[in-house]
């Protein structure tokens, strides 16, 4: 085993994909996780229950499988993808990778913002309605920043998470970190390699936990300490 | 016929309750319980606890719907059937009525300032600045300037019952509903919002008070309501029901608070 530095370069360049795949997963996972956790809480029983079918589908079969059914199943599916304009898409293994990283984080995005959403403190939503807030107005303004802010550790541990499992986007060709790191070990048989992709994961990692406590932080003002003393919004006078 | 140029008379009730129905499971919560509320009139709601009146009020601005009933507010009329209304007369009973709540149940990721502008803001689409004006106005007048981008949390029990109380005053409803709007608070912190109130009552709001506290409703309410089981068992001018009591519950509930 060596440690020299000349395959940085390389597993740089994957740890780029890999981010690029983790995080692009996890934002847009974000988008479909919203509308999900509302149909499940809100929804009639019929759009209630195919999101629960949905979700349990999702979260209880491992990803690498969800991975191959996407990236092989595509092909069986060639002729119907072709004329909905999907093939140019998931004949791409990047692509057959992020949709199934997408959904499968959405799943469990879905489920965390579920649990913040229940426990939004019900006494703020009825003081909502009794001002006569509409439902929309109540969601944005009220149970979305709770729910989120309650959700915003999970969240947090579900990117890392995401972050670590997008290695298996190696095993359909590409060459994200882990990929790379394959394919410097069958060139080379050197297996020092997996562990500088490994502290690379860590560094990553760390990283991504920092920058997330810091978005907390702002995202939330009021456990913030001390009281504000001037606010751009506000323009009321301060002790 | 003639049409009176002035819809609010005085005699004309701003809100009337009849014959509210509520059942929770196989329990009979409320009774049949009626209630009408002239404009300028206090009432208070007594009775021990279990006996419907958080229930009653809620039913009023529509918290908790009805089995069945019939409430007015502000030339709206609804009639609840089979726990059924119409989300648009909800929207305009609630627009129209105020609510204080037990726990003050203030948004707590919104600074005081924003807790009262959010509903004419947001609700009632208003101007910010005009809506920022009297916000700031209303806090002052319930003693907190100086406490505007404060959050929830940074402020005692009574310093958030009173931007709660400002809070719904800045939609301008025509009653405002207290739910045993001190009972969470530290018996030193009490006085301050019964004054705050009892100064409402003074400026002639029309208002509806449940509470445990006899004092307040015996000097600062016009009508005293007493529920036991879900039902009104008195009801009557406050001066006259503190002195005479026709039910023998409703004396025995008063000599057991003294
Ligand atoms: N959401 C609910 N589900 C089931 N039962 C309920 C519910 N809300 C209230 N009840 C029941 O209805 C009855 C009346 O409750 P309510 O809260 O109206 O009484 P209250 O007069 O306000 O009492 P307190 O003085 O303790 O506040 C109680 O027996 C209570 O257990
Ligand atoms: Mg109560």
């Amino acid at each position: 085993m060596t440690f020299t530095l000349e395959n940085w370069p390389l597993l740089l360049k994957g740890a780029g994909l890999t981010l690029q795949l983790a995080i692009g997963a996890f934002f847009i996972g974000a988008l479909l996780a919203l509308p999900l956790a509302l149909l499940r809480i809100y929804g009639n029983k019929l759009a209630s229950g195919i999101v629960r079918v949905l979700i349990s589908f999702l979260r209880g079969t491992p990803m690498l499988a969800q991975l191959f059914l996407v990236y092989y199943g595509a092909g069986q599916f060639r002729p119907q993808l072709q004329a909905l304009g999907l093939w140019t898409f998931l004949r791409e293994p990047y692509f057959c990778a992020l949709l199934t990283f997408t959904l499968n984080t959405a799943a469990y995005q879905a489920e965390i913002l579920r649990g913040g959403i229940r426990a939004v403190p019900a006494g703020e939503v009825e003081a909502a309605k009794a001002i006569s807030m509409s439902f929309g107005l109540q969601l944005r303004r009220i149970i979305c920043p709770h729910a989120y802010r309650i959700a915003m550790p999970a969240l947090g541990n579900e990117l890392i998470l995401m972050i670590k499992g997008s290695a298996i986007a190696s095993v359909v060709t590409l060459l994200d970190l882990m990929g790379q790191a394959r394919l410097i070990f069958a060139r080379t048989f050197d297996f020092g390699i997996y562990l500088q992709a490994a502290i690379l994961y860590l560094v990553i990692s760390f990283a991504v936990v920092r920058l997330w406590r810091l978005l907390e932080w702002w995202s939330a003002p009021q456990f913030r300490r001390p009281v504000p003393t001037s606010n751009p919004v506000t323009t009321g006078g301060q002790p | 016929m003639t049409l009176s140029l002035s819809p609010r008379n005085e005699d004309r009730p701003v809100l009337v309750a009849r014959n509210i129905a509520k059942t929770f499971g196989s329990v009979e919560v409320l009774k049949d319980v009626s209630l009408s509320a002239s404009q300028g009139d206090v009432i208070a709601i007594l009775g021990s606890s279990g006996s419907g009146k958080s229930t009653f009020l809620r039913c009023i601005n529509m918290l908790e719907i009805p089995d069945r009933g019939h409430l007015e507010v502000h030339d709206q009329v609804v009639d609840i059937r089979d726990g059924r209304v119409d989300p648009r007369q909800m929207k305009t009973v609630r627009r129209h009525l105020g609510m204080v709540f037990q726990q003050f149940n203030l948004w707590s990721h919104m600074t005081v300032l924003q807790n009262v502008m959010e509903g004419p803001l947001r609700v009632l689409g208003q101007e910010r600045a005009t809506v920022r004006d009297r916000a700031e106005a209303l806090l002052a007048r319930v003693g907190l300037e100086g406490r505007f981008d404060h959050y929830p949390a940074q402020l005692s029990g009574g310093q958030q019952q009173r931007t709660a109380i400002a809070r719904a005053l800045a939609m301008e409803p025509d009653v405002m509903l207290f739910d045993e709007p001190t009972s969470a608070l530290d018996p030193e912190l009490v006085g301050e919002v019964l004054a705050l109130i009892r100064q409402l009552a003074e400026e002639g709001r029309t208002m509806i008070v449940v509470t445990h506290e006899m004092g307040f409703a015996r000097d600062v309410s016009n009508r005293t309501v007493f529920m036991h089981h879900g039902r009104v068992e008195e009801e009557g001018a406050s001066s006259d029901l503190f002195h005479e009591q026709k039910s023998e519950r409703f004396r025995a509930f008063l000599a057991r608070t003294k």
